[in-house]
């Protein structure tokens, strides 16, 4: 395992027991989280994204909802094996989490300093210089100070009299700056933001993911991103992780997977982005729908909408595998053709190699090359579908 | 696993500087105060409520005063002056059967009427608002337990149910309080447990779990004060009710023993004479419609005052 992860979730299956029916949500999520990086969870409804980051909170509700497998390590230490007194101590301080509706995200009957002095009073311990706690009264001035101070790094004026604001005082842009600096406050190692701006104002959701960045950048924070908007994943994320059917189906990092998508599924989720730079009449789409959870086919879950599926599709899974070091995928077809081009590429620098030997050597060489090219028929063909690729 | 490499300079995505964000957000301009104070002064607007209050209040203080007010004892009896009719000199409002002092009854009777109400409400409303917290938290099986008893109090006529768990305990006032209140849980644990059944799906609890909060200070500290509200307007109202069922109660001889002054007892003694002293009976049933109405006009006024939608 990477000693360099902050967070890695292994093989993590989540499942929904309803009725006689087992919900698979999340079925074999592997991915990590690097220290102030972002990786974004990219997805349709229903592909596991939220599932999968509450799992890593074990706020998956209980019942019907249970982590059957799997591992998700924090700094080395497996989260599955605390316990739910241990697991509220890393909730909020070590991870925490900012949610989609600011609007319903507070509780309406407090005042907003208040919550976020909760958070902080939940997880911090105050101490005099001789270890001894510190008297209530003290508590509550270093927390409401500590609350001000954190109101005002998220861009809210006046922190000092806003805390006595209640929630519905306060427009949806200023609530979810209230949710980071709750989420914040206690400067956790990772932050888990399910779409966190996906109800605001086009204008306001630019203000926030900067703010979002910023703080990330100061509170040296790694973020898990979870949001089905690729601009967005664009402009945050350090890697990309695209799910589909509750499984990850390809994870690269974000330029990589802009540039050169290799699932069928995100190469259909970037031609559906509308670009401003073409003249189209209509989107790409992606027919059908995303299989129920509870009745997935039997091979590769995407087969069914898949413009490229062949028969082997339909009869097994294929495996997340790394074909580079950082860009994996989870697709027969993908792979083979990877495959193919990299051998071919290793053929490539042979030639190379022989051609700038044969230039070397003078009069020998051309005989080389004169061998290369012949018995190179074959080399050429390589050379250009190469250049094709 | 093979591992994505960290040094790869494509993973430098440069983040760009932020400056001060400018607001010109007309909510953010609105002054600060709390939600009770807000309620307290809309309640303040409504007369109706201002003035059920104000009866409320005064029946209260006459009550906890009887003693000091009450121009005779309640069971001071004088069989010369029997059936008095209202006016008589020394008897502002006459004497009942036994020749004792109406005026004098109604204050005592206010005190146990007014004790016997607050009493079953509060106990109801323990009661009832933790049955509603933990069933609408917990969901699952406590909650099919908790309705299933709670289904079973519903299915009975109330004042059969209050007459079975007096025959149980045997007649009195205690009894009959108790009665009451157990009939009024079901009516709190539902109002409550609906509520928390959709304030436990709200962002702001999943939020407070994701914080590392524990259940009970959850369930107290954010889903019960977020219930609240309509509890306060129920207990109000309900208030009045269980007057008038501890009257019934007392009525039917079941409730307040003779001679207690109890309303309702009073109404009930009172029927005897209700061709040649009307009054004996009216007064007391008088008395009781008063406190009830004005205990419900109060708790519309309330309703409506807590109601953040009518802000505007």
């Amino acid at each position: 395992m990477d000693d360099q992860a902050l967070l890695s979730v292994e093989g993590l299956k989540t499942y929904f027991f309803i009725d006689k029916d087992v919900y698979r949500a999340v079925d074999d999520v592997s991915f990590t989280i690097r220290p102030k990086r972002t990786l974004a969870l990219v997805g349709e409804s229903g592909s596991g994204k939220s599932v999968s980051a509450s799992s890593i909170l074990q706020i998956v509700p209980d019942p019907p909802g249970k982590i059957v497998a799997g591992t998700i390590r924090l700094e080395g230490e497996n989260l599955l094996d605390k316990t739910e007194n241990q697991m509220r101590k890393i909730r909020g301080k070590k991870i925490s989490m900012i949610f989609q509706e600011p609007m319903t995200s507070l509780n309406p009957v407090f005042k907003i300093g208040k919550q976020i002095e909760e958070a902080i009073l939940l997880h911090q311990d105050f101490v005099d210089a001789s270890g001894k706690k510190l008297p209530k009264r003290e508590v509550k001035k270093l927390a409401r100070q500590q609350t001000i101070d954190m109101l005002a790094a998220v861009g809210i004026p006046n922190p000092a009299q806003r805390i006595n604001d209640y929630p519905h005082q306060l427009s949806g842009g200023m609530r979810q700056r209230v949710m980071i600096a709750m989420a914040l406050v206690c400067h956790p190692k990772l932050i888990i933001a399910d779409e966190p701006t996906s109800a605001l104002d086009v204008t306001v959701q630019a203000q926030i993911r900067k703010l979002l960045r910023k703080l990330q950048d100061e509170f040296d924070t790694a973020v898990l991103l979870i949001t089905h908007d690729l601009g967005v994943v664009a402009e945050n994320a350090h890697d990309v992780a695209v799910m589909y059917g509750g499984q990850i189906v390809e994870i690269a990092p974000v330029d990589e997977i802009f540039a050169r998508p290799l699932h069928p599924y995100t190469q259909g989720l970037m031609l559906s982005i509308p670009r401003i730079d073409k003249d189209e009449q209509k989107l790409y789409v992606i027919e059908g729908t995303v299989p129920n959870p509870a009745y997935f086919p039997p091979g590769c879950r995407f087969a069914l909408r898949c413009p490229k599926a062949q028969p082997r599709c339909h009869a097994a899974i294929p495996e997340l595998v790394y074909l580079t070091g950082d860009h994996a995928v989870r697709c027969f077809i993908a792979q083979e053709k990877y495959w193919t081009v990299s051998e071919s590429l290793v053929r490539e620098s042979a030639v190379v190699e022989v051609v700038e030997e044969g230039l070397d050597g003078g009069s020998e060489a051309v005989e080389v090359l004169n061998e290369a090219l012949d018995g190179g028929s074959e080399a050429v063909e390589v050379i250009e579908e190469v250049l094709d690729v | 696993m093979a591992l994505p490499d960290v040094d790869n300079p494509r993973f430098l995505v440069p983040i760009e500087p932020v400056g001060e964000p400018v607001f010109t957000d007309p909510a953010d301009e609105i002054e600060s105060h709390s939600l009770w104070r807000d309620a307290f002064k809309r309640l303040l607007k409504d007369r109706l409520a201002v003035i059920s209050a104000i009866i409320i209040i005064a029946v209260i203080g006459i009550s906890i005063l009887a003693p000091v007010i009450a121009p005779y004892a309640p069971n001071e009896m004088d069989l010369a002056k029997r059936l008095q009719p209202i006016g008589t000199p020394g008897h502002i409002l006459g004497t009942d059967q036994a020749g004792r002092d109406i005026l004098s009854r109604l204050i005592w009777g206010g005190r146990i009427s007014v004790a016997i109400g607050v009493g079953a409400v509060a106990a109801a409303l323990v009661f009832g608002v933790l049955i509603g917290l933990i069933a609408g938290f917990y969901k699952g099986p406590i909650d099919t337990i908790a309705n299933f008893g709670l289904n079973i109090l519903m299915a009975f006529p109330y004042i059969l149910l209050a007459i079975s768990i007096i025959t149980a305990l045997g007649p009195g006032l205690t009894n009959a309080m108790i009665a009451i209140a157990i009939v009024g849980i079901p009516y709190y644990a539902r109002i409550v447990r609906g509520s928390v059944l959709s304030l436990r799906e709200q962002e702001f609890v999943q939020a407070e779990i994701a914080l590392g909060a524990s259940n009970w200070r959850i369930i107290f500290k954010h889903i019960l004060p977020n219930v609240l509200s309509p509890i306060i307007v129920a207990a109000t109202l309900d208030v009045g009710w269980m007057i008038v069922m501890a009257s019934g109660l007392s009525f039917l001889g079941l409730g307040a023993q003779p001679p207690t002054a109890e309303w309702g007892l009073m109404l009930s003694e009172g029927q005897k004479y209700i061709r040649n002293a009307p009054y004996v009976s009216l007064l007391p049933g008088l008395m009781i419609f008063i406190v009830v109405l004005a205990l419900n006009f109060l708790g519309d006024g309330l309703r409506d005052a807590l109601d953040p939608k009518l802000k505007q």
